[in-house]
């Protein structure tokens, strides 16, 4: 039913931290391993080996470049997939009844069994978080790796989403937002985390902790060293020195 | 937006054989028997063909009627019923039209009320996406509307009412292309808001090197350039060239040449509709 809950008993999501993020798409290979095997169609690959590779992705890592109004233009890595929004666009629209949010833990999931593949939700999410299948013809979204947080055949540090489970850098975080004392809601308030296009007003469920500014030990040091920087032998001595001396005379 | 060829078809077909049918069931022109039939079958083929067309766009077209549950919520599923529910009704009111010489009223009427909300739904499917700025404005439906019922007089062959309703979409048609070329500024939504990054935010490299379904289908920017001559073009053909054609004195040939020319100018005006939308998720990629 494409009602969406009034609210949530919980509100399961991830918290992205872009400060620690090192770009390295280990979370987008493991995302497509566990999830084009496991729940729903496969995640296709069109001309894979070809000269126009294209394929359907759950999660995925942009970068831009940032230039603050001071200091120096920094690198931010960007992972972005589903946020598992309270008020998401991309439910309502669904004529059928695939795309549903669930009450009980807020994770938002398509049923592919009831998908016609008209492509609306994916129009409707403003994040781009949703992609069609093409060999398959339905909609794929991030389902929070439902078939493993809840999954007693894996061992209890295997129950966490296989980005969250894979990233070396410890950049996301996954756990219960509605619970203002867990782990993940502790760390948005402790740093700042905060939604992507509040303006939309889908209300994110998942979070994004900003960079932190760079320190600025070496900027301060690095003018008060720059005297001792300058060249120490002005003039040059020998041979060079006439040279030197000559040519200038000219 | 991508602009797909059978949503386009869909949306300008359709748009036109509801107008016609909203015309038939006020009973303008109060026709019957055989002459009846005709316009009935225009209407049928434009209404009908332009859902069918509809279903060609979907991955999955075999469980189309799944859309039929979620009237709820959904335009697109509001749309479904109320589709089916015109077709069902004019057919009933056109039967009896055609082969009984009566006319229902309130039948007709039920029809018309009907076909105008098929219109609306339509309208709505679009308007309702706020990730498309330039969507997302009661303008929208307010042209759906006019065009609809402007493009269905001229089916109906009914002269005063086509001028006033082509020119009153003329109108609306330049106001939401004006208002249009300002709407992402407008949803306040750019590349801070979309990173939460703070300063100038530049895309440094996407996340893959080819293209992908978001890229096809929502960041389509092929044509964007032409879109003032193609915005003349829809001017000219779909507006202008039908209201010249009917204040020069009547002959049959002309109206079929206004009807078919404004079906080309609302097609042109449809394809900008969807190649000119910017979808913010275009932002991602630094592009709009
Ligand atoms: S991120 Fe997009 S797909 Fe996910 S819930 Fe929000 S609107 Fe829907
Ligand atoms: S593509 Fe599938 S899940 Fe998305 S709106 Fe259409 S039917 Fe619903
Ligand atoms: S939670 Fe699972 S499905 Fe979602 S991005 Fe992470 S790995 Fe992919």
């Amino acid at each position: 039913m494409t009602d969406l809950p009034e609210t949530t008993d919980r509100k399961l999501g991830l918290v992205i931290d872009l400060d620690t993020c090192v770009g390295c798409h280990a979370c987008v290979v493991s995302c497509k391993g566990w999830n084009t095997e496991n729940y729903g169609a496969p995640l296709s690959d069109r001309d894979p080996y070809g000269a126009d590779p294209s394929g359907t992705f759950l999660n995925r890592v942009h970068s831009y470049e940032v230039e603050p109004e001071e200091g120096a233009p920094q690198l931010v890595h960007f992972p972005k997939s589903c946020l598992h929004c309270e008020d998401a666009p991309c439910v309502t629209v669904c004529p059928t009844g695939a795309s549903f949010k669930r009450g009980a833990d807020g994770i938002v999931l398509v049923n592919e069994a009831d998908c016609i593949g008209c492509g609306l939700c994916a129009w409707a999410c403003p994040y781009g978080a949703r992609e069609m299948d093409a060999a398959e013809g339905v909609m794929k979204k991030c389902t929070l790796c439902v078939d493993r947080i809840y999954n007693e055949n894996l061992a209890q540090e295997d129950r966490v989403p296989a980005c969250v489970r894979t990233c070396p850098a410890g950049a996301r975080h996954f756990g219960d937002l509605g619970d203002p004392d867990s782990d993940v809601s502790r760390l948005v308030a402790e740093r700042g985390g905060m939604d992507l296009m509040p303006e939309q007003g889908t209300t994110p469920v998942n979070k994004y902790l900003p960079p932190r500014p760079r320190d600025t030990l070496g900027t301060g040091a690095r003018a008060a060293q720059a005297p001792s920087l300058e060249p120490v032998a002005e003039d040059a001595q020998g041979w060079l020195g006439w040279l030197d001396r000559a040519l200038s005379r000219f | 937006m991508h602009p797909a060829p059978s949503v386009i078809v869909f949306t300008t077909l359709s748009g036109a054989g509801f107008g016609l049918l909203f015309w038939l069931g006020l009973g303008v022109p109060d026709v019957r028997g055989l002459s009846a039939f005709a316009f009935f079958v225009i209407a049928y083929l434009l209404a009908a063909g332009g859902l069918m067309a509809s279903t060609l766009h979907l991955g999955r077209p075999e469980r189309a009627l799944k859309a039929f549950t979620q009237w709820r919520t959904s335009w697109l599923s509001r749309e479904a019923w109320l589709s089916v529910a015109a077709l069902l009704a004019m057919a009933a009111y056109g039967a009896g039209l055609v082969f009984v010489d009566t006319r229902v009223p309130w039948l007709g009427w039920l029809g018309a009320a009907l076909a105008a909300a098929t219109v609306l739904a339509t309208s709505m499917i679009y308007t309702q996406i706020a990730a498309v700025p330039r969507w997302h404005t009661a303008l929208t439906p307010a042209l759906f509307l006019a065009l609809s019922a402007g493009g269905g007089a001229l089916l109906a062959g009914q002269v005063t009412a086509a001028l006033a309703l082509l020119a009153l979409a003329a109108v609306v048609q330049i106001a939401w292309w004006l208002r249009g070329d300002g709407a992402l500024a407008l949803s306040r939504t750019d590349m801070s808001s979309a990173t939460g990054l703070p300063g100038r935010v530049r895309a440094f490299e996407p996340p893959h090197t080819g293209p992908n379904y978001l890229l096809r289908e929502m960041v389509f920017r092929v044509g964007r350039k032409h879109a003032l001559k193609l915005r003349g073009i829809a001017l000219v053909l779909g507006y202008l060239a039908p209201v010249v054609l009917l204040l020069v004195p009547f002959a049959h040939w002309l109206a079929a040449v206004a009807v078919l020319a404004h079906l080309a100018g609302i097609a042109v005006s449809r394809w900008l509709f969807f190649a000119e939308a910017e979808h913010v998720v275009g932002l991602y990629y630094g592009m709009r």
